[in-house]
């Protein structure tokens, strides 16, 4: 599954997008992304798109989903 | 209202008179007069928002120009929200300008807030981000939100008719030092003035009625590869349900921890009779030599004993010989909490060489 990573996201994994398999739910992907790039964790909010709508904890994810991660982002 | 000005806008089909009119007896609320806020201004002073508020406390410093095209070379140290205000009373005179000469805090937050129809998020830290939303929500008030990040920015429109809330993206802080250090990470001059004119633009659709706003949807943009997406948000049940504002939103990141001073800018801000805290803290024999009639004199090895006794909502200059142990007493309260504390760059050495000739040097 490809995963688009938006602001710090990007910077902390080092790249605009990951391959990430054998997850089959959001919980899982958060679960995998902060097990992968721990600093993901103390951002504590992380919004997870899939397919460009907002996704919860629960939702299931399919192989052919479009996946973003969106981080919290304060400059102005 | 002199309608010339305002022509090209009335002969637009879909706006024309009505709309001006609800654009002209609106009351917006511009919280930052930095990157966002600047083009946000000028675009809704040019446009004939009728009474414009602007929260901003900060100073002008040169390297705020490659972005914050409203202030000139030549303002540097001066405080941004008059010279703003001046500059957009040019620009347009028939707009009403309130300026809110403070940072926003828990204590003045719903009273700043309460005055405005719409209130437009242009601030640059996690602290005044959570604080705006919750402030909105307490009062039912619809806010626009921008922010950036490097060559990316997220605009939405929050709270608006009962729309998804800053909290039902991102419903907790991160944790302090999460981010990059928030001063250090650079930003591209446009990149500010793209996502600021997008807030102002939504701020004009939702007041005129105009268009579909970005209530639950975020749009992030991407200026180096020039991707926009719209990603569709949702209320998070109970989001809404705020009655009271945290005790504190401080982050030590948000603040970049302590702040500089030049002796220069420390002269302005007291001749300003700005709210200030100074503390020298040298030794008493120090004190005697020579000392600065605003300044408090704490010695640093008593500073524990005044730490309960300080504001922490008014800024805190600390002063020594040459800037070190003031740096060091300046990083304990920033350890403390302090959202707002500056060392004194150089001490009072740079003071007696750089402002006041007649002083003492030792």
């Amino acid at each position: 599954m490809r995963v688009l990573l938006f602001g710090i996201a990007k910077d902390i994994a080092g790249k605009p997008v990951i391959t990430v398999d054998g997850v089959n739910t959001v919980a899982e992907l958060k679960s995998y992304l902060y097990k992968t790039y721990p600093r993901l964790e103390q951002l504590r909010s992380l919004m997870i798109a899939v397919n460009k709508t907002y996704a919860g904890d629960g939702q299931v994810l399919q192989a052919s989903d479009e996946v973003a991660v969106i981080p919290p982002v304060s400059g102005g | 209202m002199k309608t010339q000005r305002y022509d090209r806008q009335l002969k637009l089909e879909g706006f024309g008179p009505e709309k001006q009119q609800l654009l002209n007896q609106a009351a917006v609320l511009v919280i930052g007069a930095g990157g966002l806020g600047v083009p946000v201004l000028q675009y809704l002073t040019a446009m004939g928002t009728g009474k414009l508020g602007i929260v901003e406390y900060d100073t002008i410093s040169i390297t705020n120009l490659q972005r914050q095209v409203l202030y000139h070379t030549s303002e540097e140290g001066q405080p941004k929200l008059q010279t703003a205000i001046r500059r957009l009373q040019q620009l347009n005179p028939e707009i009403q300008f309130i300026a809110h000469d403070t940072w926003l805090t828990p204590e003045n937050a719903l009273d700043i807030i309460a005055g405005y129809d719409v209130v437009v998020d242009c601030s640059d830290n996690f602290g005044t981000r959570y604080l705006v939303n919750d402030a909105c929500v307490i009062l039912n008030k619809p806010f626009v939100y921008g922010a950036i990040h490097k060559y990316e920015g997220q605009v939405s429109v929050f709270n608006y008719k009962g729309s998804a809330t800053y909290r039902c993206l991102f419903p907790e802080q991160p944790e302090p030092g999460a981010m990059l250090n928030c001063s250090d990470i650079g930003v591209l001059g446009i990149l500010p003035g793209i996502i600021g004119s997008y807030q102002a633009n939504e701020t004009v659709k939702i007041i005129c009625g105009i268009g579909e706003p970005l209530s639950n949807q975020l749009l992030t943009i991407d200026t180096l590869y020039n991707t926009h997406y719209t990603f569709r948000i949702t209320p998070v049940p109970g989001n809404h349900n705020i009655t009271a504002l945290q005790d504190s939103y401080e982050q030590p990141c948000d603040t970049g921890g302590v702040k500089s001073l030049t002796v220069q800018q420390l002269q302005e801000w007291l001749e300003a009779g700005r709210p200030l805290q100074l503390i020298d803290v040298r030794e008493a024999d120090e004190w005697e030599v020579c000392s600065l009639e605003q300044a408090l004199h704490v010695p640093m090895r008593m500073i524990g004993g005044i730490i309960p006794k300080l504001q922490r909502d008014v800024p805190v200059a600390l002063l020594c010989h040459h800037g070190m142990r003031s740096l060091m007493v300046a990083q304990q309260l920033d350890a403390a909490g302090f959202p707002f504390v500056y060392n004194v760059e150089g001490g009072i050495h740079a003071w007696a060489c750089e402002i006041d000739e007649e002083m003492n040097i030792y």
